[in-house]
């Protein structure tokens, strides 16, 4: 056991991951989302046509790169809470939520309404205080 | 009434699946280690606890009840009123988790709680 707080060195690797792990649920839901596009809308919902679909869904590329993309989130996120508190990192990722939109306008050009903008700033400011307290308030265990 | 409880189960299920994530993981202890195959043989070792079991399993009961609320609910509701699950998510991890919530960090979640609201019902 050692001290209760996280170290200021921790909380930097902490930070590098919540950003990767933020990076990585981005683009694989954005490859998933590309990826049924190209398997198309789900029109019959027959069990025997739905399991035509679904393996038709795992012969995309795309798919695979987006369950990649999750499987990776997924073990950064574990890493993330046997080192954080959940209180940290649970509102530190919704920086997710922020990204998409600010990507949206500067990268594509497209318009966003005020609401957005408005949910954009309330959850920078919330990110930012949230980062501001100690990534770990409960009791450290190693390995 | 049926959308109110699906909701419920959405909230509840899914962050007290993070939860027990959690709880899994701290018991589990701090993954000391970034190399690939490392994190993977400390992260494989929490799969032999049943509670990461049990929060995998509530994770999929809340991801069923999303799917089932989208057959019949509006999106625009049922998205955005899943962003409650992050003040529902600091009162699990101050009482279940026994973490220590500030006051910042309160207003913090409150705003970013909202935040997420306006975005997705934006």
């Amino acid at each position: 056991m050692s001290s209760a707080a996280a170290r200021p060195a921790a909380e930097g690797r902490i930070a590098i991951v919540i950003a990767l792990t933020v990076i990585a649920n981005t683009c694989g839901n954005l490859l998933l989302s590309v990826g049924m596009k190209r398997v198309g809308e789900i029109s019959n919902w027959a069990p025997g046509a739905l399991a035509l679909t679904l393996l038709r869904t795992f012969t995309v590329g795309t798919i695979w790169l987006g369950i990649a993309a999750l499987v990776i989130f997924f073990v950064m996120y574990l890493m993330l809470l046997s080192w954080a508190d959940y209180s940290y990192v649970q509102p530190a990722s919704a920086a997710g939520y922020a990204l998409v939109p600010l990507t949206a306008f500067t990268i594509f050009g497209e318009p966003v309404s005020l609401a957005r903008w408005a949910g954009v700033l309330l959850i920078t400011i919330g990110v930012g205080l949230v980062g501001r307290t100690p990534a770990r308030t409960t009791e450290l265990r190693t390995a | 009434m049926r959308t109110v409880l699906c909701l419920t189960i959405l909230v509840i299920a899914g962050t007290f699946g993070d939860l027990l994530l959690t709880r899994t993981m701290k018991s589990v202890g701090e993954v000391k280690s970034v190399h690939p195959r490392r994190v993977m043989r400390e992260v494989m070792s929490a799969f032999r606890l049943p509670s990461m079991w049990a929060a995998l399993a509530l994770q999929a009961l809340a991801f069923f009840s999303f799917l089932a609320l989208l057959s019949w609910a509006d999106v625009s509701l049922v998205v955005p009123a899943s962003a409650l699950s992050y003040a529902v998510g600091a009162i699990g991890a101050k009482y279940f988790l026994r973490e220590t919530l500030s006051p910042i960090r309160w207003v913090g979640v409150l705003l970013i709680s909202c935040g997420v609201a306006f975005v997705l019902a934006g």
